[in-house]
């Protein structure tokens, strides 16, 4: 236990000095820099906007986890599929592997970036056949010479999610939740891709079956060295998945450190509350321990709490909370924090 | 007093309940027994389709065609529910057990502000009761609730609240009439964690305040932890486990509660472990394996699982499991005479 704290420390340290040195760039896989993302409503006369993403700045080392918590609205999904450019970014910038694809064309970068859906059940296409919906992607980017090379590489795709071959003839609404899920997966895993966000990927599955698709996504990333963006409400799952984890209130991200870090030492007054309400399964533990229960509810998008946007729910709110927005300060090495107090 | 401390409020004896689609019978619920004390708070688990909620549709009465209760009985305070009229189902609805549902904004009226729908469902079970001494009640109830400005929430219809105050809402509606019984139908599925904290703490104190028995369905095992007296395991229409909160956590005896319990993340877990999944799906309801529900899935299934339902084996005076490994011994006696 003590051994691996100092191994993180330690490579906290290479970190650094890879920062100062200015080699640390090789290992960045995307770089999110000052990202924001409105969306314009109409109220009346009044144009409005929804501030779904605002300054978001992040890095997603390669072969890692990043795991992005929050509750709904916070702007999980909208962050995740900016990065993507399925929405287009109102401001600031997206790099992948270096290169500045904000304003890029996206038909190569869609085979090195994919997406796994929440609903697998509403994104498959009712009308295609299994077959079809894995070898849509693979017909679009030309990666097979032949058709029997195409079948061939659908039908190994499919074994390697679980699946037999014999279902690639038939339909989505022929198969279970989590079944539709490994397809959604096989999808995604066509184009051999590099980075793959998983939007919300088992909160839709049975409890028994969410750990053997959170197995699976686990064995691919090792086999295919690939870098995860894991958006999830879900805690727990989160904690076990991600290398690093990202906590997000209202748009902006208020915490970011490593999984067991921010397991351990949770610093912004909206991270301890959101560890203290996940559902502990045993009695005594969940008996004993007192949970912060935060009071009232998320604030608009639309017309968010001046300075950091958590003062108005949080318990140690100062003066100089609702009137400065915390910057990101780096409290520990590699433990980054969005808060006054802290 | 000591008479009520004796006496059930409700027990279901071998209920089965079927639903008659085109496709065929679908044996929703194959045959469950339980029964709750007064004050209880009983969890029931299980995945969707595993009939946990049409158990309780069908103690409430609102089984809706195709569904059908084909066996056993469900008493309430000694009364045979399944036997009531529809204006005794009326009256017992509401005045004496009541509901609250996973998603409360489609239980919720939209075109009514929420102090007309409370006062409704005061006024509807208690034709004496003043339109004053409606609202009061109602805003009392909000108050219980942890609305504290009722005046201008009853003026507010249901959209103009957030999805955590609609439940608040919901559980004020199905309060308002002190029922005996609360049948909370996995109320904090639809919320975040946040929100499922604070629901979860107000429905702890709530039970400390009114003393009533509530019946907790869920399919996340973390949330009935510290809520739940008891809980029951559902899997595929029959309870496969039952016993104390403290029975099925810490000693859990069904391969189906055990593997629940594996399967999820560990939270004091330092290191990467990898998780350890039921393999399998779910059953497919219509075409159900012979035998205990769960054997095909089952990593310790036998030959006589897949042949034989598994009777209840008794553990200990509040703790059952259905499953050959508890009575196996026994079972390999008969088999040699």
């Amino acid at each position: 236990m003590t051994e691996s704290n100092v191994l993180t420390q330690e490579e906290n340290l290479r970190e650094n000095r890879a920062v100062e040195a200015g080699t640390y760039e090789e290992k960045v896989l995307v770089r999110v820099e000052n990202l924001r993302k409105y969306f314009p409503i109409k109220a009346g006369f009044k144009k409005n906007y929804v501030q779904a993403v605002d300054n978001v700045s992040l890095t997603i080392r390669k072969g890692e986890t990043l795991g992005l918590v929050g509750e709904s609205g916070c702007g999980k999904t909208t962050l995740g599929r900016t990065i993507l450019r399925l929405y287009e970014p109102t401001s600031g910038k997206i790099l992948y592997d270096g290169v500045d694809i904000t304003k890029a064309k996206m038909l190569p970068y869609r085979r090195k970036m994919q997406i796994i859906f929440q609903d697998p059940s509403a994104s498959l296409d009712p009308r295609m056949t299994v077959g079809e919906i894995v070898g849509e992607a693979i017909d679009i980017h030309k990666l097979a010479a032949s058709k029997a090379e195409r079948t061939e590489m659908i039908e190994s795709l499919l074994a390697k999610v679980g699946l037999n071959t014999e279902h690639s003839n038939r339909y989505p609404h022929e198969f279970s939740g989590g079944q539709q899920q490994r397809i959604g997966i096989a999808r995604a895993l066509a184009v051999k891709p590099e980075f793959i966000v998983c939007d919300e990927p088992i909160s839709a599955l049975d409890v028994s079956i969410q750990s053997q698709i959170v197995n699976m996504l686990e064995d691919m990333q090792k086999e295919e060295t690939l870098t995860y963006l894991f958006i999830a409400h879900d805690l727990s799952v989160v904690r076990h998945i991600s290398n690093r984890i990202g906590v997000m209130y209202l748009g902006s991200l208020v915490e970011l450190a490593t999984s067991r870090e921010l397991n351990r030492n949770p610093l912004h007054p909206y991270t301890q509350i959101l560890l203290s309400a996940v559902p502990v399964p045993d009695p005594k533990v969940s008996r004993s321990r007192k949970r912060i229960v935060m009071q009232g509810d998320v604030p608009s998008p639309i017309n968010p709490p001046s300075g950091c946007r958590f003062h108005t729910r949080c318990p140690y709110a100062k003066a100089e909370c609702s009137a400065e927005v915390p910057p990101m300060r780096e409290v520990q090495p590699g433990h980054f924090c969005a808060c006054h107090i802290v | 007093m000591e008479e009520m401390a004796n006496k059930k409020l409700l027990k279901v004896n071998d209920l089965r309940v079927s639903f008659f689609t085109p496709a065929g019978e679908v044996k929703a619920v194959g045959g469950i027994s339980y029964d709750l004390n007064y004050g209880e708070v009983m969890g029931i688990v299980g995945e969707s389709g595993s009939g946990k909620s049409v158990e309780a549709y069908s103690i409430i009465g609102l089984l809706q065609s195709p569904g059908k209760v084909v066996g056993g009985s469900i008493e309430f305070e000694g009364e045979n529910v399944l036997e009531f009229s529809d204006q005794r189902m009326r009256s017992f609805r509401g005045n004496e057990v009541s509901m609250i549902f996973q998603n409360p904004m489609t239980c919720l009226n939209p075109v009514y502000t929420i102090g007309n729908q409370l006062m409704e469902a005061l006024t509807c079970h208690d034709k004496a009761v003043t339109k004053r001494d409606a609202y009061n009640r109602a805003r009392e109830m909000l108050e219980l609730v942890g609305i504290h400005d009722g005046d201008r929430r009853m003026k507010q219809y249901p959209h103009e609240l957030s999805g955590g105050m609609r439940q608040r809402v919901m559980i004020a509606m199905g309060l308002i009439c002190s029922p005996k019984l609360l049948i909370a139908d996995e109320p904090t599925t639809a919320l975040d964690v946040t929100i499922q904290a604070q629901i979860l703490e107000l429905m702890k104190d709530i039970r400390k305040k009114t003393h009533m028995a509530i019946i907790f369905i869920t399919h996340n095992l973390g949330v009935v932890a510290d809520i739940c007296d008891r809980i029951s395991v559902m899997y595929a229409g029959k309870i496969v486990e039952q016993g104390t909160a403290d029975e099925i956590f810490y000693n859990p005896s069904h391969p189906y509660t055990k593997g629940l319990l594996k399967s999820m993340p560990r939270v004091d877990a330092d290191e990467h472990e990898r998780l350890i999944p039921i393999e399998g799906t779910p059953v497919d309801m219509l075409n159900p394996p012979d035998g205990c529900p769960f054997g095909p899935r089952c990593e310790y299934c036998m030959k006589i699982c897949l042949k034989h339902n598994p009777p209840k084996a008794e553990l200990s005076a509040t703790h059952n499991a259905a499953c050959w490994l508890l009575t196996m011994p026994n079972k390999e006696e008969t088999e040699n005479d």
